[in-house]
């Protein structure tokens, strides 16, 4: 059965390898599963990564070694000093650069005989459907719910199957959405969750090897969706548990009353993901709305006067082993518990390490009956940016 | 019946930093009842303001979806897996 439309079972005589291809893949050659027609098959095969980040770099990294013939890219980020724990395609000179850039270089280093087509864009809906339409087979590795749902509705309008690879502190799922007759993104999650209700690797970290262990799976079923060998990882959710070093297996079923993939869908073209996740008017109305702050710089003059003020960190004890202020740590799921530690006739700042949660704690102190209390504004980051830039960011 | 039930990664800090919780239960709600009756503040991750559980957050016997069995009145049996598993965006900026 062809597993990719347009695929044939037997590559046509139009491309052979070369002597030196021929060195290049021979570990792949002399395997039966793959020989020379499923080596063909790999040079012709188009496959679109959405992202270049923690799950891009083994996914790109190892398609390019394989000899997949042309490799998209879509990102349109710049590499950080946080991003090198994690994306090793990344080098540390990289800082600075756009990532596209930056792993179409080292991508072609590894394997200069391939086509590499890079988008420095957002996906959006209005470039998905002509972006994908010249790929075989999408790899989902982004990181929020909005392009995650446009990217799934892009693959089951364009019938492409989409790859999918996502991560979380420990924690991995991986699945091939919209392979024939299975499941979607939306049959398994038809919503998204509320925007903060869910923090996204930014807020909750990640440990650095699993974006390579889930990314390197999505790799493995990429090249075997080309290949056609195997049994795809469709209609299975696979759950890696890093810190047990368990892997689980979940069955996931097309559901047929599904808006996009269902029996009658209800989606016949790409929406408004933003909306549909209800981003929409997040920035035009802030957390911190009626919350009285304090800007570092205004807390700095107060405190070289010598003015009393009584500091409170509501991060998490790890947190303010990076840095601190010196203040007193109370982490914000303790404080309805030990406000009692706090003196309400002082004068209090809240700080965390970007405001936010801070905000939460001035909010809750103040119902709790506190008057004297600000929230420091941008936290522990702009006290760095705007008075000591000896602090560390992290 | 003895079931187990597995709490991901990203729910544990609502529910004491644990894995897994053993109950008692003869059906996979009241085994979230007994869930969030221990741990109150796991409620909202699970449950919409009137009471059901949430779109985001599958809710497994074993290897199935209960959706596609009889929900939450899905009876359990001794050595049954209850997974809870939410909807997860990690990966790259875009």
């Amino acid at each position: 059965m062809p597993i990719i439309t347009g695929t044939p079972t037997v590559p046509d005589t139009g491309r052979t390898l070369s002597k030196q291809e021929i060195q290049r893949y021979s570990r792949h050659l002399i395997m039966p599963e793959v020989g020379m027609d499923g080596q063909l098959k790999l040079a012709k095969a188009k496959v679109l990564m959405i992202g270049a980040g923690g799950l891009g770099a083994p996914l790109g990294l190892y398609l390019a070694a394989a000899g997949v013939g042309r490799l998209g890219i879509v990102d349109f980020d710049v590499v950080d000093y946080t991003n090198l724990q994690r994306q090793i395609t990344f080098s540390t000179s990289d800082v600075g650069r756009p990532k596209i850039q930056a792993a179409r270089e080292r991508l072609a280093g590894v394997n200069p005989s391939i086509r590499i087509d890079t988008y420095e864009t957002r996906l959006t809906s209005s470039n998905a459907l002509d972006l994908f339409r010249e790929y075989d087979i999408i790899v989902d590795g982004t990181d929020n719910f909005p392009t995650r749902y446009l990217v799934n509705d892009a693959c089951v309008l364009l019938d492409k199957p989409n790859v999918y690879g996502s991560i979380f502190r420990f924690e991995g799922q991986t699945t091939v959405f919209h392979y024939p007759g299975g499941p979607c993104y939306r049959c398994l999650y038809p919503e998204p969750p509320p925007p903060g209700l869910v923090p996204s690797c930014a807020e909750g970290g990640v440990l650095g090897v699993l974006p390579g262990i889930v990314g390197a799976l999505q790799a493995m079923e990429t090249i075997k969706l080309i290949l056609g060998i195997g049994e795809p990882l469709a209609g299975r959710l696979l759950l890696f548990d890093a810190l047990g070093m368990r892997f689980r297996e979940l069955r996931l079923r097309r559901n047929p009353s599904c808006p996009v993939c269902g029996d009658h869908p209800t989606i016949r073209e790409l929406i408004d993901y933003e909306e549909f996740c209800g981003i929409r008017g997040e920035e035009v109305v802030p957390v911190t709305t009626g919350i009285p702050e304090i800007t570092p710089r205004e807390l700095k003059s107060r405190l070289d006067r010598g003015d009393d003020i009584f500091i409170l960190d509501v991060r998490e004890p790890h947190e303010y082993q990076i840095c601190n202020l010196q203040g007193h740590l109370i982490p914000l799921g303790d404080l309805p518990k030990r406000a009692s530690e706090l003196d309400s006739s002082r004068e209090i700042v809240a700080h965390c390490r970007s405001g936010k949660r801070s905000a939460d704690a001035v909010q809750f102190l103040q119902q709790a009956g506190f008057r004297k209390i600000w929230n420091l504004k941008g936290g522990i980051l702009a006290w760095s940016d705007e008075v000591d830039p000896s602090v560390p960011k992290y | 019946m003895a079931v187990k039930m597995e709490i991901p990664t990203a729910l544990r800090q609502f529910a004491g930093k644990q894995a897994s919780v053993e109950f008692n239960a003869a059906t996979v709600g009241e085994a979230l009842k007994q869930l969030t009756g221990t741990y109150a503040d796991l409620r909202k991750h699970l449950y919409t303001d009137d009471g059901r559980i949430r779109s985001f957050v599958n809710i497994y016997l074993n290897d199935e979806d209960i959706r596609y069995l009889q929900k939450e009145n899905t009876p359990t049996k001794d050595g049954d897996t209850i997974s809870i598993v939410p909807s997860i965006a990690g990966g790259a900026k875009i």
